[in-house]
C-alpha cells in the first residue's frame, strides 16, 4: 500500500508542477489545487499507514499505556488543518483569477507582463 | 509572565474581531485600528523587556505538557521581531490613516493588516513546526487580499504571482513538515532539535534541510527564487507595500534562522556554505536588479533582495559574531526599509509620479523631506554614523573572523552599488531640474500638496520623521543594540538554552 502510495504521490507532484507550469491561470490554480493534496497525501504516507489498529486501548485490557503498531492519529489531524487552510486559500486564488481574467482580458500568464517591465 | 507571549497574538485578534464587529463605520474604525497597533506596541516592548529580565519565555497552549502541545516560546530573537512588527504595524497603520482611500478602508483595509501583524507575530512566537506553517497561512491570506484590494489591474497582475509562489512555497514547507514528522514522530522544534542531532540517517535530515531551504527561501527572496517580489511589491498602495517590504520576507528570513541554527546543524560544511553563496548571489542580483530601474518602488523591492542576502550571510558564517550581525542587520533593515517606502508615498503625493523621469526638484520645494530621505538611505547604503554602518561592519568583521574573504568583498562592493542607486535616486528625485518646465522658477504639481489638510500632513510625515529618528538613534547608541543583538544570538548558537527552557516548562 504504502509503495502505491509513494507512486501516486509523485505522480501528483508531478502533475501539479506541469499544470503550474503552463499558460493558462486557470491551469495554474489547477496545478496548485493538485499540489495541496500531493502534500496531504505525502504526510499520511509519511506518518506511517498502520490499517486496523486504531490508537485506544480496549476497556477489556489491563495495559496502561498503548504498544505499538497503532495508527497514529496526528498527521490526519495535521492534513485536516491543511485542508481546511488550502480551501480557504483555493476559494480565494479562484475569485483571484476570475477578477483578473475580466480586468486583463485575458488568460495567457505571458501576457501578463506591465508589473515587470523597467 | 505567561500572558505576555500570549498578548502579541491576542491583541491583534481581538482588534481584528472589534473591527469586523465595527463594519462599515470608518470613524470607529480608524480610532480601533490605531488603539490596536498601540496596544500591540506595548505588548511586544514588555514581552521583550520580560525576556531579557528573565531568559527565554515558554508556555503550553491548552495545558498540554511539550512537547505533545503547541508551545509559544519566546527568545531574544522572537522578542525583538515582535517588536519591530509592532512598531511598523503601528506607524504604517498611522500613515494609512491619511493615505489609504475610503473604498479600500470600508471593504476591510484595518482589519487584514490586524490579521496580518497577528500572523507575524504568532510565527515569531511559535515553538511548533506545524504551527509555524498555520501562522504563516494566517499572514499570507491577509497579504494576499491586502495586495489585491482594490482591484486595479497592476495589482491583480502582481498578486497573480505572489500567490502562486508562495502558495508553492507553503506547499513544500507542509511536504518538508510532513517528511520531518515521519522521521523524527514530533514537531515541537526543541523536541525536534534533540531527535535530529541524534538521526542516524544525516542524508534524510539534508534532504529535508534544502525542502525547508527551498520553502522559507522563497518566502524570504533569496537567489533564485525572490522573482515574485519584484512583480507584486510595488503594485498596492505605498501603505501596504512598506508593510510588506519592512516584515513579509523577514518572517522567511526569521524562519530561516530559527531551522537553520535549532534543527539543520549537522551538515554545516554543506547546509551553512550553501547558504553563503545563495547570500552572495542574493546580493549581487538584487543590486543589479535595482541599478537599471527607473520606477522609485521597483528599485526599492530589488534592494530588499539584496539586504536579504546580508541577513542570510550572518546565518551562513554560523558564528555567534556572523548571526549578532544578522539580527543587527534584520533591526535596521526593517526599519529603514518600511521608511524608504513610506517616503516614496510622500514624493508620489508631491510629484504626482514614481517614474523617476517624471520627477524633480523636490529638494527646492521640501528640503526637509530630501532630509528624511537621505537618512534611510544613507542608513541603507551603510554610511556612518547611521544604524546601516554598524550593521555591515558587524557582518564584515565576522566574516573576516571566520576567514570567508570572498563573502566580504562581495559585501562591501554591493555596499557600493546601493549607494550608487541611492544617489541615483537622490539625484533624479531631488536635485535635477523637473523635467520639462526648466524656465519656471517652481514646479506647479505640489500646489496639490498645500491643499492637504495639516492633520493629514501629521499622519504622513509624522511616521517618516519618527522611523528616520530611530535610525539615526541607532546609529550614534549602537552599544545598546548590539548589546541586545549578540546576546540573542548567543542563545540561538546555544540551543540547549532554548531546549531546556520549552522541555522543562510544565504547566
Amino acid at each position: 500500500m504504502q509503495t502505491v502510495l509513494a507512486f501516486v504521490v509523485g505522480g501528483l507532484y508531478a502533475a501539479s508542477l506541469y499544470m503550474m507550469l503552463r499558460r493558462s491561470i486557470t491551469k495554474l490554480i489547477i496545478g496548485l489545487a493538485l499540489l495541496g493534496h500531493a502534500a496531504n497525501l505525502l504526510i499520511l504516507t509519511a506518518g506511517r499507514l498502520v490499517p486496523g489498529q486504531p490508537p485506544l486501548i480496549p476497556s477489556t485490557s489491563e495495559a496502561t499505556r498503548l504498544e505499538p503498531p497503532y495508527a497514529d492519529p496526528l498527521p490526519q489531524a495535521l492534513i485536516l488543518t491543511a485542508i481546511v487552510i488550502g480551501f480557504g486559500v483555493q476559494a480565494f486564488a479562484l475569485v483571484l483569477i476570475r477578477r483578473t481574467y475580466e480586468t486583463v482580458g485575458t488568460d495567457d500568464l505571458d501576457e501578463m507582463r506591465s508589473t515587470d517591465r523597467a | 509572565m505567561r500572558v505576555l507571549l500570549v498578548l502579541p497574538i491576542l491583541v491583534p485578534l481581538v482588534t481584528t474581531v472589534a473591527l469586523l464587529l465595527a463594519w462599515g463605520r470608518r470613524g470607529l474604525h480608524r480610532r480601533i485600528s490605531l488603539a490596536g497597533a498601540i496596544a500591540l506596541l506595548a505588548a511586544a516592548v514588555g514581552l521583550l523587556v520580560s525576556v531579557w529580565r528573565h531568559g527565554i519565555l515558554a508556555t503550553q497552549m491548552g495545558g498540554w505538557p511539550a512537547p505533545f502541545g503547541i508551545t509559544l516560546v519566546a527568545d531574544l530573537f522572537g522578542a525583538i521581531m515582535v517588536v519591530l512588527g509592532g512598531l511598523m504595524g503601528l506607524a504604517v497603520i498611522v500613515y494609512s490613516l491619511a493615505s489609504i482611500d475610503r473604498g479600500r478602508e470600508r471593504f476591510g483595509y484595518h482589519p487584514l493588516l490586524h490579521g496580518l501583524l497577528m500572523g507575524v507575530c504568532g510565527a515569531f512566537l511559535t515553538g511548533d513546526i506545524f504551527n509555524l506553517y498555520v501562522w504563516f497561512e494566517v499572514m499570507l491570506i491577509s497579504s494576499f487580499v491586502l495586495l489585491a484590494l482594490g482591484g486595479e489591474q497592476a495589482q491583480l497582475e502582481g498578486s497573480i504571482k505572489y500567490v502562486a509562489l508562495n502558495l508553492l512555497s507553503s506547499a513544500l514547507f507542509l511536504s518538508a513538515v510532513g517528511i520531518l514528522y515521519g522521521t523524527a514522530g514530533t514537531l515541537n522544534m526543541a523536541d525536534l532539535s534533540q531527535r535530529l542531532s541524534a538521526a542516524d540517517r544525516p542524508t534524510l535530515v539534508t534532504a529535508m534541510a534544502m525542502l525547508f531551504l527551498v520553502a522559507f527561501g522563497i518566502k524570504a527572496a533569496v537567489f533564485p527564487l525572490f522573482f515574485w517580489l519584484p512583480a507584486s511589491y510595488h503594485t498596492p498602495p505605498v501603505a501596504v507595500s512598506a508593510i510588506f517590504a519592512g516584515l513579509l520576507t523577514k518572517v522567511g528570513v526569521y524562519a530561516l534562522i530559527r531551522v537553520f541554527t535549532l534543527l539543520f546543524v549537522q551538515d554545516p560544511a554543506f547546509t551553512h556554505n550553501l547558504i553563503l553563496l545563495i547570500a552572495g548571489f542574493t546580493m549581487v542580483t538584487g543590486v543589479l536588479g535595482a541599478a537599471v530601474q527607473g520606477e522609485l518602488r521597483r528599485i526599492l523591492s530589488f534592494h530588499i533582495v539584496s539586504q536579504i542576502g546580508y541577513m542570510v550571510m550572518g546565518l551562513g558564517l554560523l558564528t555567534v559574531a556572523g548571526l549578532a550581525g544578522s539580527i543587527f542587520y534584520i533591526i535596521h533593515h526593517i526599519i529603514v526599509k518600511t521608511n524608504l517606502f513610506l517616503v516614496s508615498g510622500v514624493v508620489h503625493r508631491l510629484g504626482g509620479s514614481y517614474q523617476l523621469s517624471e520627477l524633480g526638484g523636490l529638494y527646492r520645494v521640501r528640503a526637509w523631506l530630501a532630509v528624511l530621505f537621505l537618512i534611510p538611505a544613507l542608513s541603507l547604503a551603510g554610511i556612518p554614523p547611521l544604524s546601516g554602518f554598524w550593521a555591515k561592519l558587524m557582518l564584515i568583521r565576522a566574516g573576516l573572523e571566520s576567514g570567508r574573504g570572498t563573502i566580504v568583498a562581495v559585501a562591501l562592493g554591493v555596499s557600493l552599488l546601493t549607494l550608487y542607486s541611492m544617489t541615483k535616486i537622490w539625484a533624479e528625485v531631488f536635485w535635477k531640474a523637473p523635467p520639462g518646465k526648466q524656465s519656471e522658477p517652481a514646479p506647479r504639481k505640489p500646489a496639490a500638496h498645500e491643499r492637504l489638510r495639516p492633520r493629514d500632513r501629521l499622519l504622513l510625515y509624522g511616521p517618516v520623521a519618527a522611523l528616520a529618528t530611530l535610525t539615526v538613534l541607532i546609529g550614534l547608541w549602537a552599544a545598546p543594540v548590539f548589546a541586545l543583538a549578540e546576546r540573542a544570538a548567543e542563545q540561538l548558537t546555544h540551543p540547549a538554552g532554548y531546549i531546556a527552557a520549552v522541555l522543562a516548562e510544565r504547566p
